[in-house]
């Protein structure tokens, strides 16, 4: 469709007193020939969208907006099938910058033109839309599985329920009663596991295979294609969307031979004391006999940095559990919980205080330090930590109360075994063999460990965060999935009791259903929700440098054997990454692209070097920098006249070609502002800011070839709480520059 | 038609992040929904922290991006200042009555701040917990969607006496003669995600709260560091606006306490420990105490717990606080615990103490709800309710953090989304 542009200047909020309106006016008309140019009081009102609303009427589909930042009005000046671009006149310039001066003019009339030229150059995105399978997978069929699977059903999808073992049910199915999750939260509960898995066998929109393991997944959201091998037969289907419920396993007790394991048959796991429990009958294994005092021994391994230094935030209340049964089976058995902290939240204090209350449960904080197994009883030794001195108990039988272990799979590291071992099985000498070799060698651990299988160039499982949980990293968004459309929940996601695991199970299920819905439409999902744009590669020009493939943070792109980049859009969470990675520029959105923003860059008038008025352009994060900068405007906080900000969907969009141009034409300095980088990061798309510093090392080096200072390109890592540090970073990086002098390139 | 081939709205009440979350979630997936909140804004509490823990990352940051999803999502329906009266109807079939209390600034405002300049009238900043104030009319914070100005009814001094906002906006976005309305909605299902307050700490006793000006509680701790604070992130003394040489933070005040509030509010010794962060940026050599009962810092929140606990200047104490007393003429506070278990006593000058106190759950504060509502024996909304399709979400069913509220929120979506009736 042919572009039809026009654009609106708002004289509100300021902006008409503190601009020249005419020579703003003369940057369409004239430089642009812009036929449709209209100036008004207010076009946010009622009479500013109906002007707008007549032209759209009469054929235009490209509008540009100068008033204020594209944070505010969305509605007001969202059209149908035309593209907005926002020029923000308002918290960018005549809030910021002194009214009528020359400087100011400058400011607005550089802002207009890149405005015209996004809206002469960008598209309205038109979706991308596969044809969407509705069915939900969940892999695991413990209480979050059997929860997603009938949560899911519940709304109508279809469901597969894929369970390895023989029978449903997972841990819980072997535990004879269960923490109270409702009032009055003071008695262990009998479960209802029995009665879930009954409901999904009942339910016949739920499929479910037993005994089953996962061969390959090949595909994306709408259109997994699962190969799985049951009962010795292989079967293929397709999903739509994957909840993985994979569960924990107990640590590793055998590692806990200073707390006696393995030195006494009558120092046992918590997991082995929930079987007793279950059988009804309470024996020590080494005799047979009635234990008369237990030792529950908390954190055995947790919270100890030699073993699992997380807390599995459950068995302090397990144990609670564990011995209110004891007690009520046995009324003459006494129960000795030594335990660092009591953790039992909320109203969980209630469950505390009740076994608080009971005369034969008793409880001290201590270290312990040993357990001996001599005589006729075994010695527990600790270390009291609140009276000093040492304590020791003499006790028939010990549980240790073990933490829980994700059942995952480190994706990337499988992947990078097996990369390792193709290329031993190669054997072309060199350096890299060794290193693979090493490689091979320290990661042989993972052999046959994956559980999803997915037919992904980064990985056949999810990445894993700390501790091999495959979570996410957000506080705000704990369904942010670095793999769309699979969506881990319960315990494989994190420690969490049996409510937190249904819990867990309906939020997990609920993204599964969402990212059919979402990609149905050809939208994105979270955190660019409703974005129909997606990146379009111009294969022929493509070197096969993996670049986009390896820097994805979401694994969007497989390669063919030649290493020919495959996209799978339904996985694009349209961050651009890729496409700030691409050195060749082939890839591209319909309304963000390297042309577009190249061209836009390009659209500022750079003064002559004698003019002493340097241009400084800031490439900035549009998820958190660009609010701060709002926020700077809305507080009337002065920036440098000299700089010229463009909003970036992440800084790991920003092709270092738009800096190289950006020198070229004679900027004199470049500012890179994005979100926290490392362990605590902050970035929206995982990994944009880090990929950025990686390539600002690479920008370091054309400088040199350019004999252009180092500091002419800086990037910061800001977060969007501190507007003023960022008016004192532009100012300062303004003032930098200006001593360093003009970019000898302006002109040229 | 919603998406998703079904019918029927959801009604969330309450807009801070469960709320907020639920909303979205719910839209995201092809519900329609209506999101009422009480306030002028959206975000609730998180709104007023600084940072959140473990990630000492601000929450304005997780904000902007569900704004940016409720703003560009017409399937989401936001009516701020507004409650609930009553509810009448069942599962599936739900109606809702509203009271929508005047804004006195329409949509036509675009945050110029021309009325601002003008206005004559202050009033307490309830934002920052009263520690400043503002105009009458008001931008309740600076990242506040909507993004829209406010007139405190109580604070204006009215159109006949002043109106001089009415005339110095030039959108005509002022009406002081607006009225509360009562808005009525029919919804599937309801969400409660109406969270929580801070205790009148004043209550308990020995602890000087209310009494001695250099005794906090935590959520002024919060508006004090915060750079959108009443001072600009500065933590000082309320007294007399000096910095810390030490500090108590006093943990369960008020909490597992047979006297006020049985229940652990579940994150309160995470935020003294982020705190304690916050104290040790501002003044590496201040010595902090933490007195505690259990410190509770589950999953990986552990390692916070540890890399917080490493600093040496930070002491645990691990006693309940019996009582504060002000030290003449100083400003300073004693600080007096006993472990309960080996009956010893410390005392501990400080320069300034912070309660944790807890999360008291607003419930579902003064509606009226046909067929009843369960609640706990502390106030929080079961998890097993009378009437199908009533859901509690976050703080309001078990006090929980960000991040757990977050995950309930996103899973009491789909079991909303079930009452939606088929096509």
């Amino acid at each position: 469709m042919e572009k039809n542009v026009a654009v609106y200047l708002c004289r509100g909020c300021d902006i008409g007193g503190a601009l020249d309106m005419d020579a703003l006016k003369a940057v369409a008309t004239g430089e642009f020939k812009i036929a449709l140019c209209k100036e008004h009081d207010c076009l946010c009102g009622d009479a500013g969208r109906e002007l707008i609303r007549q032209d759209v009427q009469s054929g235009v589909n490209s509008i540009v907006v100068a008033a204020c930042s594209q944070r505010f009005m969305v509605d007001a000046f969202t059209f149908d099938g035309v593209l907005t671009t926002r020029v923000n006149l308002r918290e960018q310039v005549v809030w910021t910058q002194e009214p009528g001066n020359e400087d100011t003019d400058m400011m607005a009339r550089d802002y207009l033109r890149m405005g015209i030229v996004r809206a002469q150059k960008a598209n309205v995105p038109e979706p991308f839309q596969v044809e969407v399978d509705r069915t939900v997978m969940v892999v695991g069929g413990g209480i979050t599985g059997l929860t997603a699977a009938l949560d899911a059903a519940a709304t109508g999808s279809p469901v597969v329920l894929v369970e390895k073992e023989a029978e449903l049910g997972g841990w819980m199915k072997k535990w004879a009663k269960g923490i109270p999750h409702g009032p009055s939260y003071r008695e262990p509960q009998a479960t209802d596991i029995a009665d879930l898995v009954a409901q999904v066998q009942a339910d016949d929109r739920i499929k479910v295979h037993t005994g089953a393991l996962i061969e390959k997944i090949v595909g994306q959201p709408g259109q997994f294609d699962v190969t799985l091998k049951a009962n010795g037969n292989s079967g293929e289907f397709r999903v739509g969307s994957i909840v993985q419920a994979t569960g924990w396993k107990p640590y590793d007790a055998s590692k806990l031979g200073h707390l006696g394991y393995g030195a006494s048959p009558d120092v046992i796991t918590n997991v082995q004391m929930e079987e007793m429990l279950a059988k009804g009958r309470l024996t020590r294994p080494s005799d047979g006999n009635a234990p008369k005092r237990i030792a529950f021994i908390q954190c055995a391994g947790s919270r100890d940095q030699n073993h699992l230094p997380y807390c599995s935030g459950v068995c302090c209340r397990v144990t609670l559990k564990q011995a209110l049964m004891v007690r009520a089976m046995s009324p003459e058995t006494e129960a000795y919980i030594l335990y660092k902290d009591i953790r039992s939240p909320g109203q969980y204090e209630d469950f505390y205080k009740r076994a608080q209350e009971d005369p034969g449960i008793f409880f001290a904080k201590a270290e312990v330090t040993g357990v001996l197994n001599g005589g006729p009883a075994l010695r527990v030794e600790a270390d009291d930590s609140l009276l000093g001195g040492k304590i020791q108990l003499e006790a028939d039988l010990v549980v240790l109360a073990t933490g829980m272990v994700p059942r995952s799979a480190d994706g990337e590291m499988i992947r990078k075994y097996v990369d390792a071992k193709r290329i031993v099985e190669k054997g072309e000498a060199g350096a890299q063999l060794e290193a693979a070799r090493k490689t091979v060698e320290e990661l042989s651990g993972l052999e046959g460990g994956e559980i999803l299988q997915l037919a992904y160039r980064q990985g056949p499982d999810l990445p894993v965060l700390k501790y091999d949980f495959p979570d996410s990293h957000f506080i705000c968004f704990p369904y942010e999935s670095r793999r769309t459309g699979v969506y881990p929940a319960g315990c494989v996601r994190a420690p969490m009791d049996s409510q937190g695991s249904r819990e867990d199970g309906s939020g997990a299920a609920l993204k599964a259903i969402q990212v059919l819905e979402v990609t149905s439409k050809g939208e994105a999902m979270h955190p660019r929700w409703g974005d129909m744009s997606y990146p379009e590669f111009a294969l022929q020009r493509c070197t096969q440098c993996k670049r986009c493939t390896e820097e994805c943070p979401f694994g969007t792109i497989n390669e063919d054997a030649k290493g020919t980049p495959q996209p799978n859009l339904s996985r694009c969470r349209r961050c651009g990454i890729c496409m700030g990675a691409c050195p060749e520029r082939i890839i591209s959105f319909k309304d963000y692209s390297p042309e577009i923003v190249g061209s836009m860059i390009k659209s500022v008038e750079i003064p002559e070097e004698f003019d002493e008025k340097p241009r400084l352009l800031c490439l900035l994060c549009e998820n958190d920098a660009y609010p701060a900068l709002d926020t700077a405007g809305l507080k009337r906080l002065k920036h440098s006249r000299w700089i010229r900000f463009i909003p970036v969907r992440c800084l790991g969009s920003v092709n270092i070609v738009w800096i190289s141009d950006a020198l070229s034409r004679g900027f004199d300095g470049i500012l890179l502002l994005g979100c926290k980088s490392g362990d605590d990061y902050q970035c929206h798309f995982i990994k944009g800011s880090e990929l950025m510093e990686t390539r600002s090392k690479n920008i370091q080096e054309k400088l040199k070839q350019l004999a252009l200072e180092e500091e002419r390109v800086r990037l910061e890592l800001l977060p969007i709480d501190q507007p003023e540090k960022l008016v004192e970073i532009v100012n300062a990086f303004a003032e930098q520059i200006e001593d360093i002098g003009m970019n000898p390139f302006k002109g040229f | 038609m919603s998406g998703n081939g079904k019918r029927g709205k959801i009604l969330v009440v309450g807009g801070g992040i469960s709320g907020l979350t639920a909303a979205i979630e719910a839209a995201e997936a092809g519900a329609e929904v209506v999101l009422v909140e009480k306030e002028a804004f959206l975000g609730g509490r998180v709104a007023r922290s600084n940072l959140y823990f473990p990630k000492m990352c601000p929450p304005t940051c997780g904000l902007e991006i569900n704004l940016r999803r409720v703003k560009t999502n017409p399937r989401i329906r936001v009516l701020t200042q507004a409650t609930v009266e009553r509810i009448t109807g069942g599962p599936g079939a739900f109606k809702a009555t509203l009271r929508k209390s005047p804004r006195f600034v329409n949509e036509k405002c675009t945050a110029c701040g021309a009325c601002v300049e003008v206005c004559p009238a202050e009033r307490p900043n309830a934002f920052n917990l009263g520690l400043d104030s503002t105009r009458a009319v008001y931008l309740p914070f600076e990242m506040a969607y909507p993004a829209r100005f406010v007139i405190d009814g109580d604070a204006c001094l009215g159109a006949e006496k002043c109106g001089k906002c009415v005339e110095a906006c030039a959108y005509g976005a002022i009406d002081l003669a607006m009225k509360p309305e009562m808005v009525e909605v029919e919804a599937a299902a309801v969400i409660w995600a109406t969270g929580w307050d801070p205790p009148d700490a004043s209550r308990f006793e020995g602890l000087g709260f209310g009494r001695y000006s250099n005794v906090i509680n935590n959520v002024t701790m919060e508006r004090l560091a915060a750079p959108s604070g009443p001072t600009k992130g500065k933590i000082q003394r309320p007294s007399d606006g000096r910095g810390l040489e030490s500090i108590a933070f006093v943990q369960c005040a008020g909490s597992r306490d047979e006297n006020y509030y049985k229940y652990c509010s579940g994150v309160c010794c995470l935020a003294s420990l982020k705190q304690a962060r916050y104290v040790r940026e501002q003044f590496p050599e201040a010595r902090i105490f933490v007195f505690y009962i259990d410190i509770r810092a589950p999953g990986r929140l552990e390692d916070f717990f540890v890399a917080t606990k490493a600093d040496d200047k930070l002491t645990l104490i691990k006693g309940k606080v019996a009582r504060i007393t002000e030290v003449p003429g100083t400003g300073g506070l004693t600080v007096e615990a006993e472990d309960t278990l080996s009956g010893l006593k410390v005392t501990q000058d400080v320069d300034m103490v912070v309660l944790a106190t807890g999360m008291v759950p607003v419930g579902i504060g003064e509606a009226k709800v046909e067929g009843g509502i369960a609640l706990d024996e502390h106030g929080f909304i079961s998890i097993k309710q009378p009437l199908g399709g009533m859901f509690a979400a976050g703080v309001a069913k078990r006090p929980v953090d960000v991040a757990a509220c977050n995950r309930d929120a996103t899973g009491v979506a789909l079991k909303a989304l079930q009452h939606l009736s088929a096509e």
